[in-house]
């Protein structure tokens, strides 16, 4: 009697679900938490939509995690910030081709009160070097995230180990920037982020912006379509079509045309 | 804490202004936890009867087994369900990944459970009530499933209220196989997981309001018409 009825019903029921996920033109992308928060996709992709047609659905992951389902070919498109996993995964045959898109900049943000002296005029290095001999607290990501990845770049330059402190002063979180952001903020911590996520953030309380503009503070956002011959159920025409146009003039123009408080968020830079 | 009474007026504003985007999120939670609790109770019910009364080998084995899965951690649920679903995982053909549906199953295996073992207790007080006069009309174990499902409507009420709680409030499982995507599988707990990231605290506690209240007229519904039956029942 119930085998019956699930014959009966669970068709019905299911197909009212599941009937939007199998239409044409549907680009899965998986990309990082920074881009989501700071309502990026929301101003681009209605845009894109209009233009084509096509719809994008966004995962928004760590960078770490987003690489990891994509080499699972769950999604048509990876849109992340760490060049050299990215190249690394279009090395591996994971990935067709990887392009530039935009840029911005990470910042080190801390408490007002900045115990740990951190001036703007220092250099990340320096910067960091007062926060280890301060023993102030920093909320590391500890994810793998793209951020995380940076973080651990910067320390390594300037010749600072502070895994060795873990649980002491050096926090690290493991989950995503916002929640990150957070924590340091309820523990008067520094940490790493990118300034849109910063900027974008609605609970900074005493927290500011200590230490920006150093070179080594880049942020460059790369995209890369997932390979077909390695993932067989990518859509790779929805992909490369949603790629070019990202990467073309009207993709470019909408990323700069992007504002929140009258800031720019993030700065186009694809190869003409 | 000025949070709160921000997010009370946040809670309000949403609620009156009958935000497009809330219905949406709204719609979606209803649609997959009550479909979730409907698929696990056509499954939990009985399962619950047959562990009452059935005699069979390894039934205390299941009972343990049921019991300890009504605490399955909705991550650990998410995770399997996305290795499974994954393109890359076994049932990966299907093309399940990040849907509603996904978000249905992995509800489903949490929900199961719960329903099971809250039932499996109410069969069995009600049993051991009636033994003697479902042995003394000589009815087969399947028509005794029937009049103790019948009998113990009310107290399974319950039982499928638990698992509709315990499936709209989880956040680990629907994020990881739904992937709270925007205007898709985004729904009440992964939004406020998404806000409270956002730092956008009184936002996210809004809309943790709006989900009790949900949850608080759900109840209140089954609720009287739980004392409309009883009360004809009893006429």
């Amino acid at each position: 009697m119930y085998c019956e009825f699930l014959r009966r019903v669970l068709p019905i029921a299911l197909a009212s679900c599941v009937s939007a996920a199998a239409q044409a033109g549907t680009v899965l992308l998986q990309s990082t938490t920074s881009t989501q928060n700071s309502g990026l996709y929301d101003a681009l992709l209605p845009q894109y939509t209009a233009a084509t047609g096509d719809r994008v659905r966004v995962v928004a992951v760590g960078t770490g995690q987003a690489i990891r389902n994509a080499r699972n070919c769950d999604a048509d498109v990876l849109l992340v910030h760490a060049k050299a996993a990215e190249e690394a995964f279009v090395e591996s045959g994971f990935g067709r081709s990887r392009s530039d898109v935009m840029y911005n900049d990470f910042v080190l943000i801390g408490p007002v009160a900045n115990p740990a002296g951190i001036g703007s005029d220092m250099s990340v290095s320096e910067g960091l070097r007062a926060l280890y001999d301060a023993r102030a607290p920093f909320a590391s990501r500890g994810d793998d995230s793209g951020t995380h990845k940076k973080e651990i770049a910067l320390w390594l330059g300037a010749s600072l180990a502070p895994e060795q402190h873990s649980g002491d002063w050096y926090l690290e979180t493991g989950t995503g920037m916002g929640a990150t952001l957070n924590i340091a903020v309820e523990s008067n911590a520094y940490t790493l982020t990118d300034r849109a996520t910063w900027i974008q953030f609605g609970n900074k309380q005493d927290h500011e912006i200590v230490l920006e503009g150093d070179e080594s503070l880049f942020n460059q956002y790369g995209v890369i379509d997932v390979d077909p011959t390695h993932c067989p159920n990518v859509d790779h025409a929805s992909a490369t079509r949603f790629i070019k146009w990202l990467t073309g003039e009207p993709g470019q123009a909408a990323i700069a045309a992007y504002r929140v408080d009258n800031q720019q968020l993030f700065f186009p830079n694809a190869a003409p | 804490m000025h949070s709160f009474s921000e997010a009370f007026a946040e809670a309000a504003s949403l609620l009156l202004s009958f935000d497009p985007a809330l219905l949406e999120i709204v719609s979606l939670s209803l649609r997959v936890s009550l479909l979730a609790v409907l698929i696990a109770a056509l499954i939990g019910l009985p399962l619950g009867a047959l562990l009452a009364i059935g005699r069979f080998p390894g039934r205390n084995l299941l009972t343990i087994v049921v019991n300890t899965a009504m605490g399955l951690p909705p991550v650990v649920v998410g995770l399997v369900a996305y290795l499974l679903l994954s393109r890359a995982g076994a049932l990966g053909p299907l093309e399940l990944l990040y849907t509603p549906t996904a978000m249905v199953i992995a509800q489903t295996v949490l929900v199961m459970p719960i329903i099971a073992g809250l039932s499996r207790q109410s069969f069995v007080e009600l049993h051991s009530e009636y033994r003697e006069q479902l042995q003394l009309f000589g009815l087969s174990t399947r028509a005794q499933l029937k009049v103790l499902i019948w009998d113990a409507r009310y107290a399974l009420v319950t039982a499928l209220l638990a698992g509709f709680g315990r499936a709209t409030a989880e956040v680990g499982a629907v994020l990881m196989v739904g992937g709270n995507i925007n205007h898709y599988t985004r729904v009440m707990t992964t939004t406020i997981a998404m806000e409270t990231s956002k730092g956008n605290l009184a936002v996210a506690l809004g809309l943790g309001m709006v989900l009790l209240l949900i949850a608080f007229a759900v109840n209140a519904l089954v609720h009287s018409v739980r004392v409309r039956a009883e009360r004809a029942a009893y006429v």
